[in-house]
């Protein structure tokens, strides 16, 4: 009987608990990163980006966000498109986490212009009112670039000299930024979904003066932190004078200016709330 | 029995008073990274944030308290089972001051940022090694304990202890292979879909091999030895052990669902999530089949509460862990504070209530005294569930509304909340939780009060009993 024989049962039970291992986590190694879901856009980091990677390990950003956008409507209306297993082949580790604390980051690179971060990591509820989110305004400390060399060599990551010699005079916060504005942006997929505006584009809230106080709390809410709560702008430009047609105006919150930093709402806010919002900073112009 | 026989009890001893101060330790940082989620004004940078808060909290509380006390009672209950003196007590006096090292190392070490960010694995590779130095020193003690044992069949218990023995030996190998830069800095060895599959196999199996093995391992021998009648069913234990342990090693992707992932992974893992609700449950109806006749011990003895409540909790914990482990399921609750409340009923509930159970069993009998207070440890009893409850129901409120605020959507597709309308909803939950492990808390000071004045100033009893 087994219950007699330690050595044997040791024997015994390591091998049941090699089944489901074997199957489940060795075994995988042949399917998962293979080479046909590589996806040739998809770069390694550079040393800035790299470093900046490293310290969100050591802050532990992982702990409160996630970095996998999942196949499911809400997932994909909030972040971006889903994830794939190709974007993650440099992640050494993977940085998906488990659990949102705060909103997800596998699609935030390009979302925000870098300024926006800036202000954003320093002092978060400055951006965001009622943010549980810590300060990180330390981090705007000198980067250490002593390993950087040592590390791109570990992770086999190409690099030139200049490279590491551009690290002089950044700082950790530099680092952090150019790290997030890579996530999830090397795929366009932001070009991608932006197909999606077509038709006629006319305001149905044209003439509607009851749709203007909401029209204000969506601007408050969703605006406000860059283009100022008294429109003048900060980390976008002021709205005081905006003089566009309507129709313009709705096809830049609804699918964002990527060049100029300008996020899509489109998708977060749907097209009622996008022209409510349109509607309401119409109705500043007028005056 | 004469002197030079007798059992190492006193590594027993030191054992358990650590891992009642890691325990504490543990608590502590909870309730005040609980504080920090709802006050973000209380993140100290750079060393105090919750960020690095977080991973000291649940290495102190899985590997401090959970292990820490494990070890002292696999100590303790292989010598009795086995009726033989520990293989080594020198060897395990030194386990007791690497172990303390060891716990010490990794709180400082993830204060100052250094860490591999790996979930219950986050310790930098020159602790790690420690760690496995550690596992290694103890494994042998046990096992040659065993092996030269005068007891020639091995009781259940025994079983669990070695297959946790071999398991976290295992899962802790594999998972920590990585490639080191600097002597603070490593890289993980695997890349992305394949990183993340490794470490659920290894997270989820912790839970196996950590926090399910063990305290069954002490369910088994404290529910007999406190009610006085023999377990159930030594066959329903048998067939449950073999299918909990091949079992568990497929559920890993369970956390890993609608993930990059094959989702013929994640497809298995979830079957066979569901499938361990079988020897699961097998476990807690061993335990309830065992109370037979003797249920009004619930009311007698207190030890019985703690281990009949915790065994409760694990059957609670096992029908919802599987439940979770559902692709529709997960899809609405994963990521949100459902989970956290899922994890303390199974750490604050199940495997907290043995311990305590285990600890006040064992300590009247090592230190040859009386329990100071029956009154005492009924009021830590009702603390603890109390506190346990209002953690777990408060967060598995919060969890299902903000799952239900972030998957709403208006008629033309588009989201009805934003991220932050979905989280300002949350500070009232946090608030109501951390209340509870305040309450946590006091429980445990009423239980360390009982716990000192017993070994000081509780009545002496003649020690007599072996085995």
């Amino acid at each position: 009987m087994i219950e007699r024989k330690p050595v044997t049962f040791l024997l015994l039970a390591t091998g049941v608990i090699m089944i489901g291992t074997v199957v489940t986590m060795i075994a995988p190694f042949r399917w998962i990163n293979d080479p046909k879901l590589r996806i040739a856009e998809v770069k390694p980091y550079t040393p800035l980006q790299l470093e900046g990677r490293d310290i969100y390990i050591r802050e532990g950003c992982n702990n409160c966000h996630t970095q996998t956008v999942r196949p499911l409507l809400a997932d994909v209306e909030r972040y971006g498109d889903y994830s794939k297993p190709g974007e993650f082949v440099y992640d050494q580790p993977f940085l998906w986490g488990s659990r949102r604390t705060g909103p997800d980051l596998a699609r935030i690179g390009g979302k925000y212009p870098d300024a926006w971060h800036y202000k954003h990591m320093a002092d978060p509820q400055s951006m965001v009112p009622r943010s549980n989110m810590p300060k990180y305004a330390f981090l705007v400390r000198p980067l250490d670039a002593g390993l950087t060399e040592k590390k791109m060599k570990a992770l086999k990551f190409p690099y030139i000299p200049a490279d590491i010699e551009a690290l002089k005079g950044k700082t950790e916060m530099d680092a952090m930024v150019a790290y997030l504005q890579k996530l999830g942006n090397d795929i366009h997929w932001r070009k991608a979904a932006q197909a999606a505006v077509a038709g006629e584009l006319k305001n149905p809230f044209q003439d509607t003066a009851t749709v203007l106080p909401e029209g204000k709390d969506i601007y408050d809410k969703n605006c406000a932190q860059c283009h100022g709560a008294d429109f003048k702008g900060g980390v976008g430009p002021s709205l005081a004078d905006i003089d566009k047609p309507e129709a313009e105006t709705f096809k830049t919150v609804y699918s964002g200016v990527s060049a100029g930093g300008m996020p899509a709402f489109g998708d977060s806010l749907g097209k009622e709330r996008v022209w409510k919002v349109v509607a309401y900073l119409k109705s500043r112009q007028r005056r | 029995m004469d002197q030079q026989e007798a059992y190492a009890d006193d590594v027993v001893k030191g054992f358990i008073t650590w891992s009642i101060v890691w325990g504490l330790v543990a608590v502590l940082l909870g309730v005040f990274i609980s504080l920090q989620l709802a006050w973000p004004q209380l993140n100290l940078p750079p060393y105090l944030t919750y960020g690095r808060l977080r991973p000291i909290h649940t290495n102190a509380g899985i590997f401090g308290w959970g292990i820490g006390s494990f070890m002292a009672f696999f100590f303790y209950i292989t010598q009795r089972l086995t009726r033989t003196r520990l293989w080594s007590p020198g060897l395990a006096r030194v386990q007791l001051w690497l172990f303390n090292f060891v716990i010490a190392l990794a709180a400082v070490t993830l204060a100052l940022g250094i860490t591999r960010s790996k979930e219950y694995a986050e310790l930098e590779w020159p602790v790690a090694l420690l760690v496995v130095v550690l596992w290694v020193i103890f494994s042998i003690n046990i096992i040659m304990t065993i092996i030269k044992r005068r007891e020639e069949q091995m009781y259940i218990s025994l079983w669990y202890i070695l297959a946790c023995l071999v398991g976290v030996a295992v899962l802790y190998l594999v998972n920590n292979a990585g490639i080191p830069v600097s002597l603070t800095k490593s890289y993980s060895a695997y890349a992305g879909a394949n990183d993340a599959n490794v470490q659920w196999w290894y997270g989820h199996n912790a839970v196996a091999m950590v926090l399910t093995a063990p305290p069954l391992a002490l369910f088994y021998y404290y529910l007999p030895k406190s009610t006085g009648v023999p377990i159930y069913s030594h066959r329903m234990g048998v067939i449950a052990f073999w299918s909990l342990i091949f079992m568990y090693l497929w559920t890993g992707a369970h956390h890993l669902l609608w993930t990059p992932v094959p989702d013929w992974v994640q497809t298995l893992a979830m079957a066979f999530s569901v499938m361990l609700i079988a020897p699961s449950w097998a476990a807690v109806f061993n335990g309830y089949f065992s109370m037979n006749g003797q249920w009004h011990q619930m009311r007698e003895n207190y030890l019985v509460k703690f281990l009949i409540f915790g065994i409760t909790f694990y059957g609670l914990q096992t029908i919802q862990g599987p439940s979770q482990a559902v692709r529709t399921f997960s899809a609405f609750i994963h990521y949100t504070d459902w989970v956290p409340g899922h994890v303390h009923m199974g750490t604050l509930g199940w495997v907290s209530l043995i311990i305590f159970a285990a600890i006040y069993y064992t300590v009247p009998r090592i230190y040859g005294r009386e329990i100071y207070s029956v009154g005492l440890a009924n009021l830590h009893f009702w603390l603890a569930v109390t506190g346990q409850l209002i953690f777990s129901i408060t967060m598995w409120i919060a969890g299902i509304q903000q799952a239900t605020m972030l998957h709403a959507s208006n008629p033309d597709g588009s989201l009805h909340y934003s991220f932050m309308e979905t989280l300002v909803e949350m500070y009232p939950y946090w608030h109501a939780r951390a209340g509870g492990g305040i309450i946590y808390f006091v429980s445990l000071l009423v239980f360390i009060y009982n716990i000192i004045k017993t070994t000081t100033s509780g009545k002496p009893v003649a020690v007599a009993q072996i085995v």
